[in-house]
């Protein structure tokens, strides 16, 4: 056809990826709320400041020689009585900084929060996507697992596959193993919902013509599930990560309050307000203070933001 | 005479439901030959798209082929299964549908999506594959191909996405192509121009064209032959010339006069009384005679013959005459 090329005064492809990031609506739409720039700013942070906990810390708390039972209980910010050394957030009965002992504990609570959310979604996603696209029996199967599982609070799921995972654990590997049992059982007691807005967004997505067209060519049932359905329906799965990343923060950090969690050889935030609720009625408030308020701040900045992104991906919000 | 491109032969597909089995096309044959455009045309529901479903072997469960064959190139295709079929289908098929705005994955490039169907189908090397994705939009008409290929399916019109669709059905040079109404999501004055490539492109090709549509306006202008679908059977095959000109099914004869003319200045248009019947509720005999003008008692009782004997699928064809 003697059609005339058009000049594209606008070559989006020239841009680099940055620059098109700048300029898209989700940029724009974080730009102009507050509160996601803030829970943004907040979250940023708590993760680096658990990334470079070393870097960071006065002191490693888990390393026995750095400690002095004579600085134990000491108040914040006040020179102790006998060392006369001063700690910002006080220190705990054994004379850990709390400061240095939250910076460590956050490592643990992100590090088994995010890989809990992430095994949750990879299985989610997996049997969401199956379950969806083949239908059938594989879906009935997969479902009813998912809804007699959603009869239950996902706390107690957890719990049971922490203590089931435990018991087949040989003892001298408990400690070490704890970490990945915890990964394990949040995991577990969370990747329904993953699966559940999959399935959902795979049955849409596989009515459309171009999944008929993908079939038609010759692709696999597995390279179309990948290839062309799991991209458009990733928008709620990234909403739904973030959201239970919140969640999964916090079951990790109850497992641990209630004592069945990360062990204390690696104490957790959920372990260190455990060990601080012991010396709230004796005087020593901040033991538990620091550490519930990093947990309640990281909690909820993760969930503002997961909330804020559920907007921001909603095209029929914007 | 050559093998046909495309051959059907008494294609039936069922569908089981509570009410019984359901026969959406039903002992339907025709065929393609090379370079022709054949029309289908037949109101909703009339088993059009289902056979053209049918021959790419995407019927949704639990429709499925319960009696006939399928012959592509020579080669008996509907007992294939598993790989041979995906290959077979994909690289003799081309697929153009009816909304431009779902049959394009939003969140590949276009070029992508073009070079994926090339190098399932043909032993080119990823460069040239992407060569031959830029030839094909070049074809199809799209302005500026080099610097679209990268582009996403929103940043196109709807016209242009289709064009898009088209380029992606032939890319892979398919020996048939199957249009299932590919301008009714579209603006009328993109209509034509969609068409008019379509056609010109298969000409050049030598590829056979199923075309389905309702749009007799389309068929006119594009098909060689038609085929007019009723209630899952087929009521008159035949050149596109004779059947719009010399209709001999009545029903046939209906839908000719009741398509619009400026000149006639008519005040009320035609219409054929009753609906299509229900697929559950399929009366005895001919499926048309409750709306049939010409009905008699043999219509009443004996399934319509036949095409194999005459052009329509009736007990008492019209003839030139009588269609005045």
């Amino acid at each position: 056809m003697a059609e005339t090329s058009i000049p594209l005064s606008t070559k989006e492809h020239d841009k680099g990826r940055w620059q098109r990031f700048r300029e898209s609506d989700f940029f724009y739409a974080f730009k102009r709320s507050p509160v996601a720039i803030v829970s943004f700013a907040v979250v940023a942070l708590l993760v680096l400041a658990a990334v470079f906990a070393p870097l960071i810390a006065p002191t490693n708390p888990f390393d026995p020689a750095s400690l002095n039972l004579m600085n134990g209980f000491t108040p914040p910010m006040e020179p102790n009585a006998f060392t006369q050394e001063s700690f910002l957030m006080g220190t705990d009965d054994q004379g850990r900084d709390v400061f240095s002992t939250i910076l460590y504990g956050m490592r643990i609570s992100l590090f088994v929060g995010i890989s809990a959310v992430l095994f949750a979604m990879v299985l989610g996603i997996v049997l969401g996507l199956v379950s969806g696209y083949f239908g059938g029996w594989t879906e009935t199967i997969i479902m009813r697992i998912a809804d007699v599982q959603l009869t239950f609070p996902s706390i107690l799921v957890a719990m049971l596959i922490f203590g089931v995972a435990k018991g087949f654990t040989p003892v001298e590997y408990r400690d070490q193993m704890a970490i990945w049992v915890l990964i394990l059982a949040i995991g577990l007691s969370d990747w329904v919902q993953f699966a559940r807005v999959v399935r959902g967004a795979t049955l849409v997505e596989k009515s459309k013509d171009y999944v008929a067209a993908a079939r038609l060519i010759g692709r696999s049932p597995w390279a179309i599930m990948i290839r062309h359905i799991l991209p458009n329906a990733m928008s709620p799965v990234l909403v739904i990560a973030t959201i239970s990343l919140a969640l999964a923060i916090i079951a990790e950090a109850t497992l641990s309050f209630l004592g069945v969690g990360a062990p204390p050889t690696q104490p957790s935030l959920g372990t260190l307000i455990r060990i601080g609720q012991g010396f709230l009625f004796s005087g020593e408030w901040w033991i538990l203070f620091f550490p519930a308020c990093t947990l309640l701040g990281l909690a909820l900045s993760v969930n503002l933001l997961g909330d804020w992104l559920r907007d921001a991906l909603n095209p029929r919000l914007r | 005479m050559t093998t046909p491109v495309l051959s059907i032969r008494n294609l039936s597909v069922e569908i089981p439901t509570r009410g019984g089995v359901v026969k959406p096309v039903d002992g339907v044959s025709y065929d393609i030959a090379k370079g022709e455009i054949l029309g289908v045309v037949g109101e909703s529901g009339a088993g059009k798209s289902m056979a053209g479903n049918a021959v790419i072997g995407l019927l949704n469960p639990p429709a499925h082929i319960s009696a006939g064959e399928i012959w592509l190139n020579g080669t008996r295709i509907d007992p294939l299964q598993g790989e041979a079929m995906r290959r077979l289908r994909g690289k003799e098929i081309g697929m153009i549908f009816q909304d431009p705005l779902t049959s394009l994955n939003p969140l590949l490039t276009i070029g992508d999506q073009l070079a994926e169907t090339i190098l399932t189908h043909l032993p080119v090397s990823r460069s040239e594959a992407e060569k031959r994705a830029v030839a094909a939009l070049e074809e199809v008409g799209i302005p500026g191909a080099a610097e679209r290929i990268d582009s996403y399916p929103h940043e196109f019109s709807g016209g242009m996405r289709q064009r898009v669709v088209i380029a992606l059905a032939l890319c892979a040079e398919p020996s048939l192509v199957i249009a299932d109404e590919p301008t009714t999501a579209l603006d009328v004055s993109v209509q034509a121009q969609i068409i008019a490539l379509l056609k010109r492109l298969c000409r050049e090709r030598g590829t056979a064209v199923m075309l389905i549509t309702h749009d007799m306006g389309v068929i006119a202008e594009t098909a060689d032959r038609v085929a007019v679908m009723y209630a899952g059977r087929l009521a008159e095959l035949g050149d596109v010339r004779d059947v719009l000109t010399a209709p001999q099914h009545p029903y046939t004869h209906g839908l000719m006069a009741s398509t619009p003319l400026a000149s006639l200045g008519q005040r009320r248009l035609h219409q054929i009384p009753g609906s299509m019947p229900r697929l559950t509720q399929m009366p005895d005999g001919c499926a048309f005679h409750p709306r049939c003008p010409q009905a008699q008692d043999k219509c009443r009782q004996a399934p319509s013959p036949d095409l194999a004997d005459g052009r329509a699928s009736c007990w008492f064809p019209m003839m030139a005459e009588a269609a005045e």
